[in-house]
């Protein structure tokens, strides 16, 4: 039987609270959008067709721990002033592992004084979720947020 | 019986920024719950939602199971002439449902 | 030791009495305050929070006439805003015609059915919750003030005595989790003083309003415990001596909890 040595027990341990200190502390602060690196969803994925997304001027604001993961606060914003023929047309919203990755489409035709909005998003666990938005002109741009999701602490079954 | 609360401004300048702010009665069913014998409770969401500024599309939705139950939405239009905005949806099922909010601009 | 000896011992040692409630009145926290950020928004604020569209379809109820020549709500009761502002604060109560205590939902009910000849509705059926919570969001912001003595007695007797018993598979007493260890964690959730001043509340995990009787029947399944079917009076007693428990927390009808 291989004897776990002590201090690795200490080393994992306190990664470990670092960890959760980490989750703590951030909690309060929204997800920054992250680079172009988007999560591997497949409607995503065949909705682009390869086509290139900057990771620039659209945020997406998030709690990092969702305290339920039915009624997640989302904030999408764009930031302007936009060039003419470059309004934003539509902005589509997918999600990493629910069952269906489309969770939300906003279309413009009137280009509105800003591109802000709030909703609240389901999730089905921890997970990436992915804001794509298609310019006028065709260009695309996109944010990323990691949320945490607890499951709740005692069964309910009401 | 979807109905829903709006929330605009009471008056704002020509050119700026309403916000408007909606909440909505409906369950938004994402189609993967069971009831208490089992039967699966079938998918229901906003699959279309439309705003209209005196008949102008200002603002459109679709909105899946990825989106929560009752669900609240905050977006801003530009403030053009005094009038009304109307909001209209309809479900997976077919019920359609519609709000309305009186909006005054001044010069 | 015999089940009712055991509840008698718990009281005991919380150093129960009739006349004060066992947390100070200056240390009563409403559940909202151990909730986190974004649940507070949304009970904050008016628009945001989905429990006021239960709010809404409470108040057209309030004026619809029910059935031919029977009175609407708002035909005898006029403007709710002024006469049902207190109402929900005293109750559950003592009620004579019935000759039991009643809790505001079935105080509603027996309106509804007696004088307006509407058909009954279950206890978590929406239109009974929306009306529910529409009188109860009358009395926001007021401190709840229940009378407990008298009449009343008996029914808060028996809703003291089933806080205070250990019972299901996990052997729990209401009291060792929301007296014993308030603030502490179960999971990523803090246990609050486990309040029902909120309700009937939009709670998340529903994804809709329900009643304080539901979610009191939810924290029985979670100590894998039996609980009672809906409307069973040990709910209402539990909910007096709740009610009696909070007095002078402010009612916040309709709350939004995880």
């Amino acid at each position: 039987m291989r004897t776990i040595k002590t201090s690795s027990i200490r080393r994992a341990r306190r990664s470990l609270l670092m960890a959760g200190a980490a989750l703590v502390a951030a909690r309060a602060l929204p997800a920054r959008s992250a680079t172009v690196e988007l999560p591997s969803i497949k409607e995503l994925d065949q909705w682009l067709a390869g086509r290139a997304v900057r990771a620039e001027w659209l945020t997406l604001e998030v709690p990092r721990l969702a305290d339920n993961g039915n009624a997640v606060p989302l904030k999408l914003k764009f930031a302007g002033p936009f060039a003419p023929q470059a309004d934003v047309k539509s902005i589509r919203l997918y999600s990493e592992r629910n069952p269906v990755a489309l969770m939300a489409r906003f279309d413009f035709a009137t280009p509105p004084p800003r591109i802000e909005i709030d909703t609240r998003i389901r999730l089905a666990g921890t997970q990436r979720i992915a804001a794509v938005a298609e310019l006028a002109n065709g260009t695309l741009y996109a944010a990323t947020a990691d949320i945490s999701v607890t499951v709740s602490a005692c069964l309910d079954g009401t | 019986m979807a109905f829903a609360r709006v929330l605009v401004p009471p008056s704002v300048k020509r050119g700026e920024a309403i916000e408007v702010r909606i909440s909505i009665r409906h369950p938004m069913e994402t189609g993967f719950r069971v009831d208490d014998v089992g039967r699966t409770i079938a998918r229901n969401t906003l699959k279309e939602f439309v705003c209209r500024y005196n008949g102008v599309e200002v603002f459109r939705a679709s909105l899946g199971s990825g989106i929560g139950a009752n669900p609240y939405l905050r977006f801003f239009i530009t403030a053009v002439d005094t009038g009304e905005l109307a909001f209209e949806w309809t479900d997976d099922a077919g019920e359609r449902g519609d709000a309305k909010a009186a909006i005054a601009v001044t010069a | 030791m015999t089940p009712w000896a055991g509840a008698l011992a718990l009281a005991a040692a919380f150093a129960v009495s009739a006349q004060t409630p066992p947390i100070p009145a200056a240390s009563l926290r409403s559940g909202i305050t151990y909730a986190g950020a974004d649940v507070r928004a949304m009970q904050d604020d008016d628009l945001q929070n989905p429990g006021m569209l239960w709010s809404e379809r409470g108040k057209a109820l309030w004026s619809a006439a029910p059935a031919a020549g029977r009175p609407s709500c708002a035909q005898c009761h006029d403007d709710a805003a002024t006469t049902m502002r207190g109402v929900a604060a005293r109750y559950p109560a003592w009620d004579t015609g019935a000759s039991h205590v009643v809790d505001l939902s079935e105080r509603i009910e027996a309106c509804r059915t007696v004088k307006q000849g509407a058909a009954a509705l279950p206890r978590e059926a929406e239109d009974r919750n929306a009306l529910e919570v529409y009188v109860a969001s009358m009395s926001r912001d007021m401190p709840i003030a229940v009378v407990v003595d008298g009449p009343a007695r008996s029914s808060f007797e028996r809703g003291r005595a089933f806080y205070y018993q250990r019972r299901g598979q996990m052997n729990l007493a209401c009291a060792n989790c929301h007296e014993q260890n308030v603030g502490k964690r179960l999971f990523a959730e803090t246990i609050s003083q486990g309040h029902g001043n909120a309700f009937p509340a939009y709670r998340l995990e529903w994804q809709s309003v329900g009643s304080l009787q539901r979610r009191l029947r939810a924290c029985l399944n979670g100590v894998h415990a039996e609980a009672p079917s809906e409307g069973t009076p040990i709910l209402t007693d539990l909910e007096l001596f709740l009610a009696w428990r909070e007095q002078g927390l402010p009612i916040e009808t309709p709350g939004v909890r995880r």
